[in-house]
């Protein structure tokens, strides 16, 4: 080997060899000794559960001590054994389940309707870039106003019966439910189509088989935030002008002051709220089982 | 491996010719990217024609042209003389991604091209299932692709290009992504099925060992500007053992690709 190969290893080991002790001068962190696991352990469901239910029992016990002892103003709060009483009452005598029936029908017609709609609308738009390109500023327009302004004049259309209900749950809903499903449909997999089209296939076909069930889990996702809102509008057209629904009957007992069943509305409609969660969630699982099967 | 496969009686052979093609593609702002000039070759009916050439050299888009799923610029494509450029369906295509529907099962997966066809769904299932077993793919028939490896799933793609049940299958690197231990399998496993099916196959690949190895017939392209710049018979004899890549012809072989592609030209 001549001098000069050796010459140019030497320079460059010299600044390596500078780094390296450079690098071994640097200090250590001592070593970190740990008790617990890396990633926290899921908790047990029961212990949720019972967290959770505690917590609301000793919210509701709070208020009724409070209440009890003259803290809480009853006859603006009123308290948890007075919304009970109300709740026996309106329930056993009420109009209460017709009411709460109104509001789960138009909430569930308005939320299918908006759903189907805006997702059949979101997918139309693969068939065509112009139709679609056109559509979507005219959507966002439209989805910007604040559509709950419009109740009065949907009220005042279609009557004050369920029809205008189910249009304001429908109105919430659907554009919402159209750009979401636009979004899902321009991020189907190209090389998927592409494959298709490479048999021979039809734009029918590579639809059906490629474009739908690719869609289908975001389409699914927004069904959450759906439901909400589906619920939300009903509720709204009820406040305008109605006969029946929770959002009448809280309506009614905020005109004759009466606190305990506001109370009992609201927590009504809670509870069903969270019901149409969950059978949402149901919902979801079996369409997704559905295009894996 | 010995495979008892339900092979179809009346295999059909076809050959595919494509002359002067050339594709152009023009951007938005003008500029032209030359990446196939004026390739012509021929695949004779049930050979086994391998492509090769660096990254970029225009092979998949030699496929894209041959499988009508993009307009060359010029030049003919035709399956025994009857011109198929801009159609698609003539060939099966197998894609440089194995592009299995991640919501299907493999059963479902590899009758898509009969599906499409028309065929019912039962059918294509009957005709399926034997054909799963035998190529190895018996006990995932159930399974969705991001349950199997990437020789499993390579597998499915190549039997759903096969079930598409055309004369002609392209396949594009199929195995590019596999280690060498499952790509030794692999090959195995295509020349199986290459000599169950007869079909006439273009195999594209930058592993000049497998093209020798598998192929009738080599076509070297150069860098891109994509030419076709040499087309060589491999005087191998069938079938052949993993052991031939050591033999003095094979050797010889490969240092004139190796030449033809360092240098670009012939
Ligand atoms: N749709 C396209 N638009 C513009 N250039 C493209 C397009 N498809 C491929 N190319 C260019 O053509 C050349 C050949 O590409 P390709 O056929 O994919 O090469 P490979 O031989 O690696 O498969 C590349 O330079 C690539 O950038
Ligand atoms: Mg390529």
């Amino acid at each position: 080997m001549s001098t000069i190969e050796l010459e140019k290893p030497n320079t460059a080991t010299a600044q390596v060899g500078a780094a390296m002790v450079a690098l071994s001068d640097l200090p250590r962190r001592a070593p970190r000794v740990r008790s617990r696991q890396l990633f926290p352990s899921e908790p047990k469901g029961w212990l949720v559960a019972t967290l959770a239910a505690g917590i609301v029992i000793a919210l509701f016990a709070t208020w009724q001590l409070l209440a009890d002892a003259d803290v809480v103003d009853t006859f603006f709060w009123s308290k948890p054994s007075m919304v009970w009483d109300s709740a026996v009452i309106a329930f056993s005598n009420g109009t209460m389940l017709g009411d709460t029936l109104f509001t789960f029908t138009s909430t569930i017609a308005g939320f299918v309707l908006g759903v189907v709609g805006g997702a059949v609308m979101g997918l139309s738009f693969w068939w065509s870039r112009l139709y679609a390109r056109t559509s979507e500023p005219l959507l966002i327009a439209v989805e910007a106003m604040p559509k709950l302004a419009l109740a009065p004049m949907i009220v005042l259309a279609l009557g004050i019966g369920i029809e205008s209900k189910i249009a304001m749950a429908t109105a919430l809903v659907i554009i919402i439910q159209v750009l979401n499903t636009h979004t899902a449909v321009r991020a189907v997999d190209r090389d998927l189509q592409t494959l298709l089209y490479s048999l021979g296939a039809s734009r029918w076909q590579v639809f059906t088989k490629v474009v739908v069930p690719s869609t289908i889990p975001s389409v699914v996702a927004s069904f959450r935030v759906s439901i909400g809102l589906a619920l939300t509008g009903a509720i709204v057209g009820e406040y305008i002008g109605s006969q029946e629904g929770l959002g009448k009957m809280i309506q009614f007992a905020a005109s004759s002051f009466d606190i305990s069943l506001i109370w009992v509305g609201v927590f009504t409609l809670g509870i069903l709220s969270f019901v149409l969660y969950l059978a949402v969630l149901l919902l979801e699982k079996v369409l997704l089982r559905a295009i894996r099967g | 491996m010995t495979i008892t496969a339900p092979v179809p009686h009346s295999t059909q052979q076809s050959d595919l010719t494509v002359t002067n093609l050339t594709r152009i593609f023009t951007a938005p702002d003008g500029t032209e990217t030359r990446a196939l000039v004026d390739a012509s070759f021929t695949a004779k009916p049930g050979e086994f024609l391998s492509i090769i050439g660096p990254s970029g050299c225009g092979k998949s888009t030699l496929f894209n042209a041959v499988a009508g799923l993009d307009q060359p610029t010029s030049g003919d494509i035709s399956i025994n003389g009857s011109p198929i450029v801009g159609q698609q369906g003539h060939v099966g295509y197998l894609l440089q991604k194995d592009l299995l529907l991640p919501w299907r099962s493999v059963l479902g997966n590899v009758t898509i091209g009969l599906e499409v066809s028309g065929v019912s769904k039962k059918r294509a299932n009957e005709i399926a299932l034997p054909m799963l077993q035998a190529y190895g793919l018996g006990e995932f028939v159930n399974h969705r692709p991001d349950q199997l490896s990437g020789g499993m799933r390579q597998r499915a793609a190549l039997l759903r290009t096969i079930l598409f049940n055309r004369d002609v299958i392209l396949l594009d690197e199929p195995f590019g992504k596999l280690d060498a231990q499952t790509r030794a399998t692999m090959q195995e496993w295509l020349l199986d099925l290459w000599d169950d099916f007869q079909k006439t196959v273009v195999f594209v690949t930058h592993d000049i060992d497998e093209a020798i190895y598998l192929s009738d017939r080599v076509i070297v392209m150069s860098p891109r500007p994509g030419r076709i710049i040499a087309e060589l018979p491999v005087h191998l004899d069938r079938p052949r053992k993993p052991a031939v890549v050591t033999s003095a012809r094979f050797i010889d072989l490969k240092t004139e690709i190796l030449d033809l592609l360092a240098t670009g030209q012939n």
